[in-house]
């Protein structure tokens, strides 16, 4: 009985903590208005950020955590609002890839209004068509595959996954790159010019439809697959061969 | 000693008494159809075993080299070509010398003429082979070569070779780091939340002990031993790119954004995720990495160049017998 009741209870919790997200019913169309929806019980008032627990509550009594926004500029904010990583539920969790809750205006407010906290980087415009594809496939294997996986389905770190780039834009790669979002190292362009992350951009737009010359991709993530394929046929080969080893001749 | 010649004048006797066979009891009726000897397959089988010897010891010559290129692939070859070889020999000798025929009967209780029987039915199978001597030889050869190839990469465990060249890398006091390019690294270049990957100036860099991974930190965020306080000049550590578990490179550093939920800095091997925290000496922090990753102490000269001040703190690379009985030198 007591059990029972202990379930009932969790079961009306559930959806009372799932609604308790940030900016739920928010109507605000600025960008000032929806970073207080959002944004602010983590990232702190205009962007200064929260960096202990020992911080009052903030909006709808989340214990918000969040690193501060000042200076990240534009690029970071258009980066983390078009993925979709922001705005995180629980900031404990890594931001995956997801459909923003905001459309195409209020990213832009957004943006617009965590850029104008303070001096940063603009949003990227890569060209990925001047980029060159053998220059960009070496670059990416050197800086990107070993996270990435060579045509880039993904991947894992220690106590995070690196995701796979399918559908990052050639924008949010550029921006991925000099942010370096959650685990991934930033590179500044001392490391990768601009040139360098075309060619790597455009490497990236062909690895989502390469050619698979074996005409068959098995999943295009390595050995694992593709040795179990070589086994199933290699035991039926095996199998073949000591039939045909026992077969009596005919004489 | 008396006790050790007992057991030898046994075992002597047991060998001895073993040679003696029965005689084969000539006057009782052929079991087996009697077959034609076969003298052409015979020496099909000869050759093919001594095909399969020679494949083996090819094996053992190949993997007696130091450096060759796609040594892995002609060790695979010469290994799977062997048991290919003996494989086909023992198809043939199936085939075309084991008188076969297929008989079926009732299982009886065991009785000495029925194993008289078997034994006949063995000896007389075999009457084809005229040259068993040769062909036992052969086979002999075969398993011989074959054992001998599986048995002989197992000296590599041991102390039988020299593992000084292991313990030897180009790093000294004054060498300079080098980009990919050969461009020489300037402390003041080197930015905080990446890693860059350096090479000894002048050296191969294919050489296990020639690459490290160079990352930078605040000098507050470092915990490095008393001992190596000056090894990070502006918060710069270097360490060995080569994997301390299997050899790999050292492909992946994580970085967090927000340290206060993510979790905090590594070098991670991306075969098997050794991990190691590059604040505090690369110590393993995940993995089955058995080291940390060696240190390379750093000095910063009057140009602003990164350089080597010593060699690194311990062997490079993987393990091998009697790793940490020598610090790592430079080559005479």
């Amino acid at each position: 009985m007591r059990r029972a009741l202990a379930v009932l209870v969790v079961a009306l919790a559930l959806p009372a903590a799932a609604g308790a997200q940030p900016g739920v019913g928010v109507k605000a169309k600025t960008g000032k208005g929806l970073y207080a929806g959002y944004c602010l019980s983590c990232h702190g008032v205009d962007g200064s950020g929260v960096i202990s627990t020992s911080h009052p509550k903030g909006v709808l009594d989340l214990r918000g955590l969040g690193p501060p926004l000042r200076g990240v500029g534009a690029q970071a904010a258009d980066f983390y609002l078009t993925t979709g990583y922001m705005p995180l539920a629980d900031p404990h969790d890594q931001p995956r890839h997801t459909k923003s809750p905001f459309d195409k205006q209020e990213i832009a407010a957004l943006v617009a209004y965590v850029a104008s906290l303070g001096k940063g980087p603009k949003v990227p415009r890569p060209q990925p068509r001047l980029g060159d594809l053998s220059q960009g496939q070496s670059l990416f294997t050197e800086h990107c595959a070993g996270c990435h996986q060579i045509v880039a389905e993904g991947g894992y770190v220690t106590n995070a996954v690196a995701p796979p780039l399918h559908q990052a834009t050639p924008v949010q790669i550029a921006e991925a790159v000099r942010i370096g979002p959650y685990l991934m190292p930033k590179f500044p362009v001392s490391q990768i010019s601009d040139a360098q992350l075309n060619s790597i951009i455009a490497y990236v737009q062909w690895a989502k439809h390469p050619d698979d010359p074996g005409g068959w991709s098995i999943g295009r993530i390595g050995p694992v697959p593709e040795g179990l394929v070589a086994w199933l046929i290699g035991a039926a080969a095996l199998v073949g061969c000591c039939l045909l080893i026992g077969r009596r001749f005919q004489r | 000693m008396s006790a050790f010649r007992k057991w030898a004048i046994a075992f002597g006797v047991l060998l001895l008494g073993r040679k003696k066979r029965q005689p084969r009891v000539v006057d009782r009726p052929r079991i087996v159809p009697p077959g034609e000897p076969d003298p052409r397959a015979e020496w099909l089988v000869l050759l093919l075993l001594l095909l399969a010897a020679a494949a083996a010891v090819g094996f053992i010559v190949v993997y007696s080299f130091n450096h060759l290129a796609h040594q892995t692939q002609y060790l695979g070859l010469a290994l799977g070509l062997a048991l290919a070889f003996v494989a086909v020999a023992l198809i043939v000798v199936g085939k075309r010398l084991v008188v076969t025929e297929e008989l079926e009967e009732d299982y009886s209780l065991p009785h000495s003429t029925a194993q008289e029987e078997l034994q006949q039915l063995v000896d007389e199978s075999g009457d084809r082979f005229t040259r068993k001597r040769l062909l036992l030889a052969g086979g002999t050869a075969a398993a011989g070569a074959i054992g001998a190839a599986l048995v002989v990469p197992a000296l590599s465990l041991g102390p039988l070779f020299d593992t000084g060249a292991l313990y030897e890398t180009p790093w000294r006091r004054g060498v300079r780091l080098v980009d990919e390019h050969g461009k020489p690294l300037l402390l003041d270049e080197i930015e905080r939340e990446t890693f860059y990957t350096a090479y000894a100036q002048g050296a191969d860099k294919e050489l296990l002990g020639a690459p490290v991974v160079v990352v930078r930190f605040e000098p507050s965020q470092l915990h490095l031993p008393a001992a190596r306080r000056d090894w990070a000049p502006g918060g710069v550590v270097a360490y060995s790119k080569i994997c301390t578990h299997a050899g790999c490179a050292i492909a992946l550093f994580r970085k967090p954004t927000f340290p206060v939920v993510e979790p905090g800095p590594a070098l991670i091997c991306p075969c098997h995720y050794s991990t190691f925290d590059p604040t505090r000496a690369a110590k393993v922090i995940f993995g089955p990495a058995g080291r940390p990753l060696p240190q390379l102490p750093l000095a910063v000269d009057a140009n602003g160049v990164l350089r080597a001040a010593g060699n690194f703190s311990g062997p490079v690379g993987p393990a091998w017998s009697g790793v940490r009985s020598k610090p790592p030198r430079n080559p005479s």
